[in-house]
């Protein structure tokens, strides 16, 4: 019960969640009555009076919906308004301006308008379409149809969507959409419900439950809309799903409250219910929907703050040219001016500028001139490269997943290239890591553990599920009910197979799974399926047999033993405490109910009276009446009683259920025989399969577990449960309650009546650390209460053994109420339900109440399977060099356990735990870590930054050898601790010690801090990070990080919602990153740095030009081409290749996963790379203008048959450059560079004829004509362009000889092994990075790889679970192998010892170390651990192999360390350290590990 | 891929080679071993191409002589001296004798080359009226702000041509005088001056407006000649086809020159006798010396040059391409070397697989 994403869906703390309310409520009255005038008002007259006038000014909202931005009028003014935010185009909008002003403009004026308005009625254009489709879908969606009352007609017409308005009444049929926000004021459903399924809203498939508002709900006739006059308040519209509050005002003054379960939410669809009835309370933009949509995300890439960081040098460049160009000119003007040259040309009135206006004049011009240094398209095409990169990342198949049906879905659109310079990873474990496929796996009752063997050879045989699965047809949905069998069929097939297994084995299955879980959540065959324990079944069996026989009894279950008695309960609980609800496959969403009584559940405490009282039918009924009439001022909705008649009511009672009143009178049970109501001709037969529709998984997985204990669920309703047991028959319990899971809590509970015993019960299931606190303690005085205690102790040994295993663990409890103690908590259970403020906090503490003094039951192993990949992707990931944090709410054992099987951590490798109980503590370990790694560091050659690089390598290697150990450690880390070490004083302390080790873990953590510490590890490490999960839970760490992955799993669509990218299985993070986020940064960083180039280079041949024209800014190349060159003629190539280029192939990025660091390092794109370029820039302009100026000097050349030449060149040089730059040459790339050539000289000699006398100044006519007749014209575009490349080419191959970077290799080993060998890629890997082999290989001598340093200040002593800190092991098949960390206290110790700080206060300490406790588990003390002291065998692989059992009991003798009990320590410390350690069993389990790998 | 192509979702991307970004492409590895051949073969082409255009650069004749008149330079410096007091400089004349031993090959061309001289400078080069100068009327009497302040003159006439180009046209003249014999007579060496303009210069661009009662002085009537011209644009010339706008003079000074240093060509020599080229015996250019240079120390140079397929005089190219050609050589040598020496470590690699 542990679903962290529940947490969401059940009210948080109640103290937190509060929210003032003042003044923020709305007032809805029905719209069909007349609007209220003067004579409404009488003196008296209420507050609400007044308000349902103002209501009905208020809210005239239509249910509309308009996503668009704009409107035809608005359009152009609104859209100009939005660019401008853009500083970028204010500043070319500035140049353009400037030109305006005629002492100093360069260009035409409305010429240089052109590029900026180019620009911007692009972008417009985009958003034009944009808008425009999404005001088509507005439309579809406004056009949809739905049920209205109308007052004119006095019936329900059809209308469409935008027509309803807030206190219309709606009527809605199955399966039809909800169009606005409703509050449910009827049901077809005779007990007031209503399901809803959310899935458009948060997309969880199971349904959900709706109850009419109270005081509606028990209606006897047809709800008429005409007759209703309450006035409900609410809320103002917010956007939590989770909460409603309001309440309703009847007529007479009385109050109602209202509550989320009384609001159908619009976009949901109605299930299960054939009609209902409700107003609408918000319609339209306010419905919690829509408030909830926030439209796609726009975040800032790294590279594009690098790149603007760039783009201001660049101006700064611009502004150093431009004054330089001043000053140059103002001298020039001094030096001419006065002699009257012929060239100088005087002010229009005569007069001679004076140089300082001309130098002043000249740096404003020749800004405008050198304008194009600040490249204008460079955002556009950012923008169009980054769009065809998303589509591209969409298209990829391998990224598609066919169980799902579903791509990779890119919801932000512009940070694809931060995928490529990840380097912190942030995980989620349960549904992003794991399957969220809960399978029961084991259980122990009554201290008695039942491994299910089977059942986990069962599993394990899916694991190696073969290909002849794919031959079993696909399920449809007539097949569903048969899956069953045929699926044990197939096991036995299968369990003959050994072949490999890897995705495409289970495909069938998951195809299949996922064609039923479109229906039915959490219920793919291999949950379903669950072979039971021989023993257990059997006495189940024995349960049940007996108690078929003496259920007539007075006590039917008191003459079953303890332990069968448990064990029925046991069963119970796991059937019913839940709020699984059952379809029948047949007729999907349709109820199978039985219905015997027509009660709800116990609202008032007359209804309690009523129900209870010994007298129970005919007193009882009569005093319902008069409690009834008696009490009807009471708050609760039962104030339509005293307008019925007791009579009738009893009346109707009996004749819809036609059944005799014995049913009534046995109270809840009735034989098989006639429960089974005759006039549901659909009802179940024994035989058909049940679907079960839970919240969570875990739920799912239990009570299909009972079910193939043949305990099943086969009924719920809001009142009661039915369970088929085969002996017993139908067993129905009344249910009274359900309190509901939340995640303080951590369990849930329900209340029913047994039918047996006539017994209240209140069964709780929840984790155990919560549920053992609870339990009735027991005195070890009597022999019961010692078998008790033995039991708990038992369970609590075998739930860490579970917990070892990674399975995650639930203990299951029962309370015994007495009629008196019930009623007690009913009384203030009640008035907590029904109270308006406050409501959640006091069920909450009501709820609390109820759970205490608890019977342990038993508990169940939940195996959450690993997903596909996920070990093979988190090391590729690794190897990435990237470090990967797992944030889990689970506890530590179960996340340790996990992490070690998805490898995150590694056997051999130190795991430092961190448990403290306070800040002091905290900081004190905190120290002693930091300490103990720096220690450790010093014999590794790198120190800080080498962390990820010795992760990487050796993991590199291991991967390849699986012999060497990694050095670095793991860290793990609790919740209580991580909120001690997050703090701003220990915050350093703690990413300083994270920052040394491989992964961290950290366990127990809240929603909060899991983003805390992304956002600790963003801003403190700088580092980019990205965070994936699937939950609700993860959405604030998602929304944090730098790029946020949402796993589109089981759990809904929150975590999706907020995400950048929605990914359907962890295993696609890899080939997300390691390719295409390799790919997207390579290449956007090439083209950002090649469009820098490109514009200074050209800017470059105007600057130079300056030299030659007296700084007078004028230009010798055309204005056109000027403006229009980066536009149009030079920008083709570089999308191409910025989409297309692939510096290295996929298969080698996926085969060398450390290629990725490229990108983390910024390699591509680093200060270094862009003024390299920008000196490469201003070579290239200076070849590129001193070549013509060369081969025209002293010639009659005019300007601008000069200055075309040189605009040639640029082109040609630009191609050639990219050409270098370009590594893979597609068709498209020489398409597009022979269509930009064309171009140029299509539209120059256009350009050049068109027109003889236009375009001053340049009045470029037949220039170009000319120059292709002139053969320097060629001669000179042939030479400049090679010259001004050769620099580069020269240092590109020699570089790419003899230093080549790893991605240069990685495309030399591509291109010699294209695609298929890929083990003579492997080894060739390894001999590419000779330097990390080795340095790995001295690491692996010079350090320790063997110390596990297992630090828990300890925990509360009065608590009886002793958690053990690391106990690392893996635990995936069925022949258990168990791994050990070997420990070495000693050394440890000591270490500690010579510096904890916290040693001055000894008093302090609180040691709980391993022979207590392992004292108190008597099973486990009796085989010691051997605790394995073999550090200083060389030979020592870090793979300690121990059975199963002297694990459990090697739990104990964990070392757990107080911060400041020091001497204790230390003899602790040799008391573990002296049993005997067994160094030849090590030997032979060696060998029985690498037969393992 | 069989499955998935039986079993094909809806979401299920297209499998091609462009949306798969598997398009076939030719991925080129910069190293040594692949710009080796590049290297050299640039290298050989380029020498080989400067070879010859060096030597159809030297082929090329050509005499220059520095009329600028700085003190004790020649008989020009007494006209430099004259027109020291800025315009209206005196008709001065001064002459450049000169003998060649050999027949100078024709085509001969004649250029003037001033330096110093910047038309390219921007509030000169957009000083001018490309309307009026096309003959367009309209445009005659109201000529564009830009050539403020040679727009309208004192008395308020639009001025024509307008603009600071048209102002400073160039307003030296020569005249070649041959001596076939040592002491015999000067006979002057006819001088083409038409077509030394661009054709669609003189024929497009470049038109008079319509005549008035056939008379082009009555079509510029209303208009002022710019500041600095001792006659109207129309008499520029008596020959009616080089007269106003369409005079070859103007037409080539309008086009701007690229550099501050820079050559115009004023007269082609291929006519009579001379269609050869200019027979050797001694010569004498007669010039017109108006133009003011030394103001703001500029130089009037007279040449005489023939010319190639590449056009003028200019050995740049040729030592360009020779240079350019020696380094590709030069890198091709480094190239190799680092191809011996990594070809070794290839192989050592290959020996390791």
């Amino acid at each position: 019960m542990q679903r962290e994403s529940e947490s969401t869906e059940e009210p948080e703390p109640p103290g937190r969640r509060r929210r003032r309310r003042e003044g923020r409520t709305r007032t809805v009255r029905s719209n069909l009555l007349p609007p209220p005038s003067a004579e409404d008002s009488v003196a008296g007259a209420t507050k609400g009076e007044r308000l349902q006038r103002l209501g009905c000014v208020q809210h005239v909202a239509d249910n509309r919906l308009k996503t668009t931005k704009y409107t035809l009028l608005s359009f152009l003014p609104k859209n100009l308004f939005e660019q401008f935010h853009r500083l970028a185009n204010v500043y070319f909008v500035f140049i353009a301006l400037l030109n305006f002003v005629p002492a100093v403009n360069a260009f035409q004026p409305g010429l240089a308008l052109a590029p900026v308005l180019f620009i911007l009625a692009v972008t417009a254009f985009k958003d034009l379409w944009e808008d425009y489709s999404r005001y088509r879908s507005d439309h579809e969606i406004n056009h949809l149809g739905c049920l209205v009352f109308s007052r004119e007609e006095k019936k329900y017409v059809n209308r469409f969507w935008k027509e309803i308005h807030v206190g219309d009444f709606v009527r809605l049929r199955c399966n039809e959409i909800i169009p606005a926000d409703i509050l449910l004021l009827s049901s077809s459903d005779p007990d007031g419900l209503c399901h809803i399924e959310t899935a458009n809203l948060d997309g969880e498939t199971n349904l959900k439950r709706r109850q009419v508002v109270r005081g509606f709900s028990e209606l006897v006739s047809e709800f008429n809309p005409l007759t209703f006059t309450s006035v409900i308040e609410c809320e103002k519209p917010n956007n939590d799903l989770t909460r409603f509050r309001g309440c309703i005002i009847h007529d007479n003054g009385k109050k109602a409250g209202l509550y989320k379960e009384n609001l159908l939410l619009r976009g949901c669809t109605i299930r299960n219910t054939e009609a209902v009835v409700g107003i609408v309370i918000y319609a339209g933009h306010e419905t919690k929907a829509l408030l909830n949509n926030s439209g796609p995300r726009y975040k800032r890439s790294q590279l594009e703050r690098q790149m603007n960081c760039d783009v201001l040098w660049c101006v700064l460049l611009l502004v150093c040219m431009s004054l330089f160009s001043a000053v140059g000119h103002g001298l020039w003007m001094q030096r001419y001016q006065d002699k009257k040259a012929l060239f100088d040309v005087p002010e229009s009135d005569g007069s001679s500028l004076s140089p300082v206006t001309a130098a002043v004049y000249s740096f404003l011009t020749m800004i405008i001139v050198l304008q194009v240094l600040i490249p204008i398209s460079l955002y556009v095409s950012i923008e169009i490269v980054k769009v065809c990169q998303v589509y591209f990342i969409n298209q990829d198949i391998e990224l598609y997943d066919e169980e799902t049906d579903s791509q990779l879905q890119c919801r932000a659109l512009n940070i694809t290239e931060d995928l490529g310079q990840i380097q912190y990873i942030f995980s989620d474990k349960t549904g992003t890591l794991t399957e969220n496929k809960m399978v029961f796996r084991r259980c122990t009752v009554s201290g008695i553990e039942y491994s299910h063997d089977a059942n986990a050879q069962r599993l394990a045989r899916y694991q190696e599920a073969d290909s002849e699965e794919e031959e079993v047809p696909r399920g449809g949905s007539s097949q569903r009910g048969s899956i069953g069998s045929h699926q044990s069929i197939r096991i036995l097939h299968r369990s003959q197979s050994t072949k490999s297994y890897w995705r495409t084995g289970s495909r069938a299955e998951a195809k299949r799974a996922s064609v039923l879980s479109k229906h039915t959540a959490f219920s793919s065959p291999m949950e379903k399926d669950i072979t039971p324990d021989p023993k257990l079944l059997e006495k189940v069996n024995e349960c049940d047999k007996y108690l078929a026989i003496s259920r007539h009894q007075e006590h039917p279950l008191a003459q079953l033993s303890p332990e069968l008695s448990d064990v029925f309960d046991f069963f119970i609980a796991l059937t019913i405490c839940n709020t699984v609800v059952v379809t029948s496959p047949d007729q999907p969403r349709q109820k199978v109910r039985v219905r015997f009584e027509l009660k709800s559940p116990v609202k008032t405490i007359e209804d309690f009276l009523r129900r209870f009282t010994p007298s129970r039918l005919t007193s009882g009924c009569s005093s319902i009446g008069s409690l009834a009439t008696n009490k009807s001022s009471h708050k609760s909705g039962c104030s339509f009683m005293s307008t019925l008649s007791n009579d009738s009511m009893l009346f109707r009672l009996e004749e819809r259920l036609g059944q005799p009143t014995p049913a009534i009178a046995s109270n809840g049970y009735s034989s098989p025989a006639d429960s089974w109501e005759p006039e549901y001709p659909q009802e179940p037969q024994p035989k058909q399969e049940l679907r079960f529709e839970a919240e969570s998984p875990d739920e799912a997985a239990l009570v299909y577990a009972a079910k193939a204990y043949n305990c099943a669920l086969v009924d719920r309703l809001h009142d009661q449960v039915s369970v088929e047991l085969p002996h017993l028959g139908r067993l129905t319990f009344e249910l009274l309650h359900t309190l509901g899971f939340d995640s303080i809590r951590k369990r849930m509970s329900v209340v029913i009546r047994h039918p047996l015993t006539d017994e209240i019960n209140v069964y709780t299931k929840g984790a155990d650390s919560v549920v053992m606190d609870l339990l009735l303690p027991c005195s070890s005085d009597d022999a019961r209460g010692q078998h008790q205690n033995k039991i708990r102790s038992k369970t609590q040994n075998y739930l860490n053994l579970y917990a070892m295993e990674g399975l995650r663990t639930l203990c299951i409890a029962k309370r015994v109420l007495s009629k008196e103690e019930y009623a007690c908590w009913l009384q203030s259970h009640l008035e907590a339900e029904s109270s308006v403020d406050n409501r959640e906090e006091l069920l909450f503490q009501s709820a609390i109440r109820l759970e205490t003094n608890l019977h342990l039951l038993g508990a169940t192993g939940i195996e959450d399977r690993l997903q596909d990949g996920v070990p093979e992707t988190i090391t590729k990931l690794r190897q990435a060099g990237l470090q990967i944090w797992v944030l889990t709410g689970d506890k530590q054992e179960t996340a340790i356990n996990i992490a070690y099987a998805c490898k995150l951590l590694d056997h051999d490798e130190e795991v430092i735990t961190l448990n403290a109980e306070s800040q002091e503590a905290c900081a004190a370990l905190l120290d002693q870590c930091l300490h103990h790694v720096q220690s450790r560091g010093s014999y590794t050659p790198e120190k800080t930054e080498s962390c990820v690089n010795v992760g990487f390598s050796s993991l590199y290697l291991a991967s390849a050898t699986s012999t060497v150990s990694g050095p670095s450690p793991s860290l793990v880390i609790d919740g209580r601790s991580l909120a001690y070490a997050l703090d701003k004083n220990l915050e350093d302390k703690f990413l300083f010690l994270a920052k040394q080790c491989r992964s961290v873990l950290c366990c127990r953590s809240t929603p909060l801090q899991k983003s805390m510490v992304v956002k600790l590890v963003r801003s403190k490490l700088k580092a980019m990070t990205l965070a994936i999960g699937d939950g609700a839970n993860d959405v604030s760490m998602i929304q944090v990080a730098d790029v946020g992955v949402g796993i589109s799993g089981q759990e809904g669509m929150q975590a999706v919602m907020a995400s950048d990218f929605a990914v359907p299985r962890f295993r696609y993070l890899e080939r997300l990153l390691i390719v295409h986020g390799h790919w997207c940064y390579s290449r956007l960083a090439n083209m950002v740095l090649y469009f820098f180039y490109k514009n200074t280079m050209f800017v470059g041949l105007l600057f130079w030009f300056q030299f030659y024209c007296g700084f007078s800014a004028s230009a010798m190349i055309d204005q056109w081409y000027l403006i229009f060159f980066n536009l149009l003629f030079s920008s083709l190539p570089q999308l191409v290749t910025g989409v297309l280029d692939k510096n290295v192939p996929a298969h080698v990025l996926l085969l060398k996963p450390q290629l990725y660091k490229s990108g983390q390092n910024r390699e591509e794109y680093r200060p270094r790379a862009f003024w390299l370029n920008m000196v490469d820039a201003a070579f290239q302009s200076l070849i590129c203008f001193f070549i013509p100026y060369l081969a025209y000097y002293d010639s009659d050349v005019d300007m601008f048959t000069w200055g075309t030449p040189i605009t040639a060149i640029a082109l040609f040089t630009f191609l050639l450059h990219l050409g270098i730059e370009t590594k893979t040459w597609t068709w498209l790339n020489w398409t597009a560079c022979v269509f930009s050539i064309f171009l140029f000289f299509t539209v120059a000699l256009i350009y050049n004829a068109s027109c003889a006398t236009c375009y001053p100044p340049s009045n470029p006519y037949w220039t170009m004509q000319a120059l292709l007749g002139d053969p320097v014209f060629y001669l000179i575009c042939l030479i400049a362009p090679i010259t001004a490349l050769l620099p580069r080419l020269f240092f590109r191959a020699l570089q790419g000889s003899l230093f080549p970077t790893q991605l240069q290799l990685a495309r030399q080993s591509a291109k010699k092994y294209p695609k298929k060998p890929e083990t003579t890629k492997e080894t060739l890997a390894q001999k590419h990075f000779p330097g990390d082999t080795k340095t790995e290989l001295s690491e692996g001598m010079n350090t320790s790889p063997f110390e596990t340093l297992s630090k828990d200040c300890a925990s509360e002593a009065s608590q009886h679970t002793q958690q053990p800190s690391c106990s690392p092991k893996t635990n995936r098949e069925p022949s258990t192998v168990d791994i050990s960390v070997p420990l070495r206290e000693d050394t440890v110790l000591e270490d500690l010892g010579a510096q904890a700080p916290g040693s001055s206060r000894p008093d302090e300490a609180v040691l709980e170390a391993c022979p207590e406790n392992s004292k108190r588990k008597p099973t486990s003390s009796s085989q010691e651990a051997p605790l394995p002291s073999l550090f200083n065998l060389p030979s020592f692989s870090s793979l300690n192999w121990i059975s199963s059992l002297s694990l459990v009991s090697g739990l104990g003798s964990v070392l757990q360390l107080s911060r400041s009990s020091l001497q204790m320590d230390k003899q602790d410390g040799e008391f573990l350290s002296t049993p005997p350690q067994p160094d030849q069993d090590l030997h032979g389990l060696q060998g029985q590990a690498t037969d393992y790998f | 891929m069989t499955w998935s192509a039986t079993a094909r979702g809806a979401h299920q991307p297209d499998n091609t080679a462009f949306t798969q970004q598997r398009l076939p492409a030719w991925q080129p590895l910069l190293s040594a071993s692949i710009t080796l051949p590049l290297f050299f073969c640039a290298g050989l082409a380029f020498i080989g191409l400067g070879l010859g255009l060096y030597y159809s650069s030297n082929g090329i004749k050509e005499l220059e002589y520095d009329y600028t008149g700085n003190p004790g330079t020649g008989n020009c410096s007494v006209c430099a001296a004259e027109g020291q007091g800025r315009a209206p400089p005196p008709n001065c004349s001064c002459a450049w004798y000169f003998s060649l031993p050999e027949l100078f090959p024709g085509p001969v061309y004649l250029y003037y080359e001033l330096t110093n001289f910047y038309q390219n400078n921007r509030r000169y080069g957009v000083s001018r009226d490309d309307a009026q100068l096309s003959g367009l009327p309209s445009a005659l009497h109201h000529p564009v702000n830009e050539c403020a302040p040679y727009q309208f003159s004192a008395a308020g006439l639009p001025i024509a041509p307008c603009g600071a180009i048209a102002n400073s046209l160039f307003n030296d003249s020569f005249s070649l005088w041959h001596q076939r014999r040592p002491g015999g007579p000067y006979v002057e060496v006819p001088l083409d001056r038409a077509a030394i303009a661009w054709w669609t210069d003189y024929h497009v661009k470049f038109r008079n407006p319509p005549l008035v009662n056939g008379s082009l002085a009555l079509a510029f009537r209303g208009t002022a000649p710019p500041p600095n011209w001792h006659r109207p644009v129309y008499e520029l010339s008596p020959d009616p086809n080089n007269t106003g706008f369409i005079n070859q003079d103007f037409v080539v000074w309008m086009r701007t020159a690229a550099l501050p240093t820079f050559r115009k060509l004023y007269a082609r020599i291929r006519q009579g006798n001379y269609t050869a080229g200019l027979p050797r015996g001694a010569y004498r250019v007669n010039i017109t010396y108006n133009y003011p240079v030394r103001v703001f120390g500029g130089h009037k140079l007279i040449i005489f040059s023939n010319i190639s397929w590449m056009g003028g005089k200019n050995p740049f190219l040729g030592i360009a391409y020779l240079v350019v050609g020696s380094l590709c050589i030069l890198m091709g040598f480094v190239m190799l070397v680092v191809y011996i020496r990594y070809q070794d470590q290839n192989d050592e690699d290959d020996d390791d697989e």
